[in-house]
């Protein structure tokens, strides 16, 4: 049982990387879209399987995997772009980047006071990782879709963090959270397709008009 | 009849959506406002007994909340009926909805005792407020959409991770995962300080940047500089409180867990740093709103001064919460009559709005005079409130620090602000349609009469409410 689960969390972390080092927006949110069904399974392999369990494993399945990756799917071929452009650290930098911030993830979690349940589990270094790699993509990257793509990732982090205490979040809060995501990423859309009809690009270096 | 709070506004929201008449539409908000606060009224007179588990409870702090809410957006909503008279070349039905969906939030947020459901309440509030920044549909309005919506989603993310931290520290202290308030104030002498210090610090940056602390205020002088001045006055006044909710529940918690040093530590610097942005800053601005927005950074700074602090400064806290929610909506519904009237937000072109707008005009200068903490106004009382209870209980460099930010801030608002409402309009000018009507210039009139008259005098049930709500948040031994 907690094999799988490790399986799937070194597969989330292996993702982190492909959309560190990847160019092409395609190539990104279908690999956000297979941690995102990844992170779906877990809820059911690590806890007793129940109603309210198999409930939040098919909502997280289908709006991670099938409703998020549709709408950021629709806004890149509305705004015509394939690739991102050159970020503001280099494609080789990004990635070592990525795997000091892992390789750190794995270090620090070890000091942590954790309980001792969940010690030497996977769980809280992918999600430090996760949660890092998140913020990297989010800060260096130009295009807004790309940078929608770090906002997915930082909050697949927290979600794994979040596997650890589902006595804490009931379905309400669980099923209001992943809502209030759908949404989100749904009013980021509208806002990346005027973004880019406004500027004929997605290009967030130039939304600088507003300055002091 | 809590359920009434929450629903009326989603009711009247779907009204709106299906209504479709441009025209006829605006006239659902002061509908659903006024049954809005009447039933708020006769909740806050007769408070129903927790429910749903204990997740659903007005206590004093909520009543606070949830009274400035629904009071600013009665008048928001009287005053969209004149203002959307005004800009018919828009669609109406998003910016109506959009309001509508945010009280909804933020009541159900002032409800809310268990702090995923506070959680989900915030966000929302956030989510339906961008497209809103939006409606002058312009490049600029884009990119102050995108940056609000960017930064404050990050922001909420890692409130979110705050609150993961919080339930574990509850798992490592060998209790039972919980984020239910009272539970968590009745354990927190047990929770683990380290996940409890975290869970603070995530929390704070999160509802922070909502509320817009420096050093993560980056999105509010675009936001509240590109939004119409309705969206702002919500934006300054209720979002702001929503989020310092987040902050004043956190804090609950930490009072009680009996190392508090930390917390209030924290608090306050992040508070003065706030303060010493917005003093550097509002000086020489080039557009009155941004100016204002540079005014909210700094109110937030003394909000979160004034928590640190404890004690006294608490009813200060709260009261002034209440002040500068309603003194901000005099000033961004005067300011959008303003901008109307001159067709600029630029004070290069804004001058003499005394004698082209004397309702108006007026209005902003008493909102400014009244912000920046003079007598007779009530953000005075509650500042007052503040400094003489850091000078009281010996913070004497917070004390000196917070008034020379006043000070500053004054100064540099001045000197925006006089010659805007002083001196002749220039000639060149073009002439537009806008006119100083009843309601556009009576909501901020009956707001600005309202904080004078909490200047002047605090009636006893309300001064009991901030005091019980200020009893919550104390330190207990």
């Amino acid at each position: 049982m907690s094999s799988f689960s490790d399986q799937l969390l070194v597969l989330v972390m292996l993702i982190n990387f492909l959309v560190l080092g990847s160019s092409r927006m395609a190539i990104s949110i279908r690999a956000v879209a297979v941690q995102g069904v990844a992170l779906g399974l877990l809820p059911g392999i690590i806890h007793s399987v129940s109603w309210h369990i198999l409930l939040i494993s098919a909502g997280i399945i289908v709006a991670k995997g099938v409703l998020i990756p549709s709408l950021l799917t629709g806004a890149v071929r509305k705004a015509e772009i394939r690739r991102e452009i050159e970020p503001f650290i280099g494609y080789i930098a990004t990635l070592l980047l990525g795997a000091v911030l892992t390789a750190l993830a794995f270090l620090f979690s070890q000091k942590l006071p954790l309980h001792p349940a969940h010690r030497g589990l996977l769980f809280v270094p992918a999600a430090i990782a996760t949660l890092l790699t998140g913020f990297l993509v989010l800060t260096t990257r130009r295009k807004a879709i790309t940078q929608v793509i770090g906002y997915l990732i930082l909050e697949n982090g927290i979600f794994i963090f979040g596997l650890l205490l589902t006595e804490a979040m009931p379905v309400m809060v669980e099923a209001g959270a992943l809502l209030d995501l759908l949404v989100g990423i749904f009013v980021m859309g509208i806002i990346i397709n005027h973004i880019s009809r406004e500027f004929s690009s997605i290009d967030t270096s130039r939304l600088t008009a507003l300055k002091e | 009849m809590l359920y009434g709070l929450v629903l009326i506004p989603l009711v009247g929201a779907l009204v709106t959506w299906l209504l479709p008449d441009d025209h006829r539409r605006p006239i659902v908000l002061p509908v659903c406002g006024a049954l809005h606060l009447a039933l708020t009224a006769a909740v806050l007179v007769n408070t129903p007994p927790p429910s749903h588990a204990g997740w659903i409870f007005l206590d004093p702090i909520g009543k606070l909340i949830l009274l400035v809410a629904s009071v600013l957006f009665m008048v928001c909503a009287v005053y969209s009926v004149g203002y959307l008279g005004y800009r018919r070349e828009r669609r109406n039905r998003v910016l109506c909805m959009g309001l509508l969906v945010c009280l909804s939030a933020m009541t159900l947020a002032a409800l809310a005792q268990h702090l995923g459901l506070l959680w989900v309440a915030i966000e929302t509030t956030t989510l339906t407020m961008a497209p809103l920044i939006y409606f002058n549909r312009n490049a600029r309005s884009i990119e102050a959409t995108w940056k609000y919506m960017l930064i404050c989603s990050v922001g909420i993310a890692l409130a979110l991770l705050g609150l993961y931290f919080l339930a574990y520290s509850t798992i490592v202290a060998g209790g039972e995962a919980t984020l239910l308030l009272p539970s968590l104030i009745g354990q927190a002498r047990h929770l683990s300080p380290a996940w409890l210090n975290a869970a603070f610090v995530f929390l704070l940056v999160g509802f922070g940047t909502k509320m817009g602390l420096a050093p993560l205020h980056t999105w509010k002088p675009d936001a509240y500089g590109e939004a119409p001045g309705l969206v702002g006055a919500l934006l300054a006044g209720g979002l702001v409180n929503c989020a310092f909710l987040g902050i004043m529940r956190i804090y609950q918690i930490c009072m009680a867990a009996g190392h508090p040093r930390f917390f209030q530590d924290t608090l306050v610097m992040m508070g003065l740093v706030s303060m010493a942005t917005a003093a550097v800053f509002v000086v020489r601005q080039a557009d009155f709103k941004r100016m204002l927005a540079y005014s909210s950074v700094e109110h937030v700074g003394i909000l979160a001064v004034a928590l640190g602090l404890g004690k006294g400064a608490l009813f200060g806290a709260l009261l002034h919460m209440i002040n500068n929610g309603l003194t901000k909506g005099v000033l961004f519904l005067s300011c959008g009559n303003i901008h109307r009237s001159y067709g600029s937000k630029s004070c290069d072109v804004v001058k003499g709005a005394l004698s082209r707008l004397p309702w108006s005009g007026g209005l902003f200068l008493a909102g400014f005079i009244a912000i920046t903490g003079s007598p007779p106004f009530a953000p005075f009382i509650s500042e007052f409130t503040i400094v003489t209870n850091a000078f009281g209980e010996g913070h004497y460099l917070v004390g000196a620090a917070f008034l020379l930010f006043l000070a500053v801030i004054f100064i540099g608002m001045a000197s925006t602000v006089l010659p805007m409402v002083m001196g002749v309009e220039p000639e060149a000018l073009e002439p537009t349609d806008y006119r100083d009507r009843l309601l556009t210039v009576a909501p901020p009139l009956l707001l600005m009469g309202v904080v004078l008259l909490l200047g002047l005098w605090l009636p006893a049930p309300f001064r009991q409410l901030l005091h019980d709500a200020a009893g919550l948040l104390e330190v207990r031994p």
